[in-house]
């Protein structure tokens, strides 16, 4: 097979461009069918790492640390210490980017005229920064200024159902550590912006040791929250922490928010059946062009067998043609998806249906993002079941008897 | 026996259409010494060309033996068959039969290049077998870009460029006008003088019978005549 590789390939190449016509077709469908599978797995991808980004940045960060029965029942009883020695040295190790302990628990908000159920978080403001999305969110008044400030951010959207506003003066209550009701005034100094929207009404920040001290927590927290350099290899600081804290419950962002590991999920699922409808659709193509210029190349199969050419190479004279088609197509069509991740690198704005989306968590904005194993994915499958599914023809180019083919009409 | 190229006993060939045998050839014997210039005629439906593709392995026998330079067509495997066409067979069919996607070298080269021959040696031979068949300037073009003359000398070009023993035509000269098809007469007696080839071609054309050196008559699928000529 190896001598007569030249001249099987420079059959397949000639007899590609007998029928320009109908190769450029089939070209464009194959070179459509793989920029559909790229494109369209660089903007789930694109969506996916929107909404993981957003999830993350929304208090989950990479790694988040409880005292055990905090995530069945997140109420002030379940507290956890403040670091000890080991934690804490455990916490300043590289693998930990940035940390932050928070209190966290449900309380009731109250205007003048409104109240709301909401998450009381407690926060350490500068902390916060590059930890989650409140460090940046604050578009109205000003930021809490450290752990001891009295002031309280409010959600735009919460502001408008409570009917306040920035300088007004809000009521916060929740359950204290003896049981009580513990209670205190704050004033509105910052109003935030957030993504999905519910997270404006779901939570209000106040300063940390403002909150310890209204709950009557002492230094007692309801979490740690951390972020590590790469949010898929915790195996490290999950390691570490574990063994300097085995009494807490330390656990990365695919166990606490189990939806997005759900969603991850959903969107690989989606994208296999895309990838297989693609698929059998280009196949059919495929094959149906091949089976054509075999059948018209009939004569020309008896007549290579009748000066001796094995069928083998017959077979292998019709594969390459596929490869050569595929390769071209691979190429065209990875190319038109790269200039499409690149005309849409500022996003693909789908504001129109902003609304809806954002029920589903995801953003109106979805930048592509391309992966690897995506690309890969989408090229290995079409190029080798693309060459499965040529051997059908091919093996009916190969099986001709020369006389038959060589007589044929 | 061992001077012959082809060797023919008791070969018969029937074909079944639907349910009717149709007997194409009846117990045929022959023997073609080497270097032979022999023609088959006949009438249409006569087995001439069944006999041509039986000699060539292009098909199989029903019964009988048929031997090529020493190896028995009629019991070789797919792929033996395919090797003994490709390094003892040359093919020269009536309508041409050329690859269109090559040029006239490439055409010339391609069994060459599928025995193995280095590039440079099956360039060269090409090229003056080229020469002499009379296309030297034509070898650039395409089958579409050349006369039915021209195509056809493309085919023996390729059929005796890799010194076959043999070199089966089946009515060479059926396509082509009464100037050319002398012409193309001659330059197969001038391949079979030079080359030491043995050549079986068919033909119902008197005037291409009478190039020949023996003629085979076939009537029926059974052998009626036998004249050696000079």
């Amino acid at each position: 097979m190896l001598r007569a590789q030249p001249l099987l390939l420079t059959l397949a190449w000639r007899n590609l461009w007998r029928h320009r016509g109908r190769t450029a077709a089939i070209l464009f469908a194959l070179a459509l069918g793989i920029w559909s599978m790229v494109a369209l797995a660089a903007l789930s991808r694109g969506s996916l790492e929107g909404q993981l980004q957003k999830a993350i940045g929304n208090l989950t960060g990479h790694i988040q640390i409880h005292a055990r029965g905090y995530r069945d029942d997140p109420a002030i009883d379940h507290r956890m210490p403040a670091p000890d020695a080991a934690l804490a040295t455990a916490l300043t190790d590289p693998s930990v980017r940035v940390w932050a302990g928070r209190v966290r628990v449900p309380a009731v908000i109250a205007s003048e005229r409104e109240s709301a159920g909401v998450t009381l978080v407690g926060i350490e403001p500068q902390r916060e920064q590059g930890l989650s999305f409140i460090g940046t969110a604050v578009t109205d008044g000003r930021y809490l200024e450290s752990p001891g400030d009295t002031g309280l951010l409010l959600g735009r959207k919460l502001a408008e159902r409570l009917e306040t506003a920035l300088g007004r003066r809000v009521v916060v209550m929740s359950q204290d550590v003896k049981n009580q009701v513990g209670d205190r005034g704050f004033r509105v100094v910052g109003i935030f912006d957030a993504e999905p929207e519910a997270i404006e009404t779901a939570f209000v920040f106040v300063g940390r040791a403002t909150a310890q001290e209204m709950l009557g927590m002492g230094d007692t927290l309801s979490e740690i929250s951390l972020r590590s350099d790469d949010r898929n290899r915790l195996e490290v600081p999950l390691s570490t922490l574990r063994t300097v804290a085995p009494s807490l419950d330390i656990e990365p962002w695919t166990v606490v928010e189990p939806l997005l590991t759900l969603t991850e999920k959903i969107v690989n699922v989606i994208l296999v059946i895309w990838y297989a409808i693609v698929f059998a659709a280009m196949s059919f193509g495929l094959v149906n062009t091949l089976l054509m210029a075999v059948f018209e190349r009939t004569r020309e199969f008896g007549l290579f067998q009748a000066l001796g050419m094995p069928p083998r190479h017959i077979l292998g004279q019709v594969l390459v043609e596929s490869l050569i088609l595929l390769a071209i197509a691979l190429v065209i069509g990875n190319l038109g998806a790269l200039a499409t991740v690149h005309a849409l690198r500022d996003g693909l704005d789908l504001s129109a249906f902003a609304e809806g989306m954002e029920y589903f968590g995801v953003s109106p904005i979805i930048y592509p993002a391309l992966s690897v194993g995506d690309v890969t994915m989408a090229n290995t499958l079409v190029a080798v079941l693309g060459l499965v599914a040529s051997l059908y023809p091919a093996w009916r180019a190969a099986r001709h008897v020369p006389i038959e083919a060589i007589t044929r009409v | 026996m061992t001077d012959n190229t082809v060797v023919l006993r008791n070969v018969s060939k029937v074909y079944r259409q639907n349910a009717i045998a149709v007997h194409a050839l009846t117990e045929i014997d022959l023997d073609v010494p080497r270097k032979d210039f022999m023609c088959l005629s006949g009438p249409s439906g006569s087995g001439k060309s069944t006999l041509l593709n039986l000699i060539g392995g292009l098909d199989r026998p029903t019964t009988g033996e048929i031997t090529v330079d020493g190896q028995r067509v009629d019991q070789l495997p797919k792929g033996e068959l395919a090797r003994l066409r490709l390094h003892k067979i040359g093919f020269v069919f009536q309508a041409y039969n050329l690859i269109p996607v090559l040029t006239a070298i490439e055409n010339v080269e391609f069994v060459m290049q599928l025995q193995g021959v280095a590039t440079a040696e099956r360039r060269e031979k090409a090229l003056q077998i080229l020469m002499e068949v009379g296309l030297e300037g034509l070898e650039s073009r395409r089958p579409g870009e050349l006369s039915g003359g021209q195509q056809q000398r493309v085919a023996v070009a390729r059929a005796i460029v890799s010194e076959p023993s043999l070199v089966l035509a089946d009515e060479p000269t059926a396509n082509l006008d009464s100037k050319t098809a002398e012409n193309l007469m001659q330059l197969l007696v001038h391949m079979n003088t030079e080359h030491n080839v043995t050549f079986i071609f068919s033909t119902h054309d008197k005037r291409v019978m009478d190039f020949s050196r023996r003629l085979i008559k076939l009537r029926d699928g059974r052998i009626v005549e036998d004249e050696r000529r000079q």
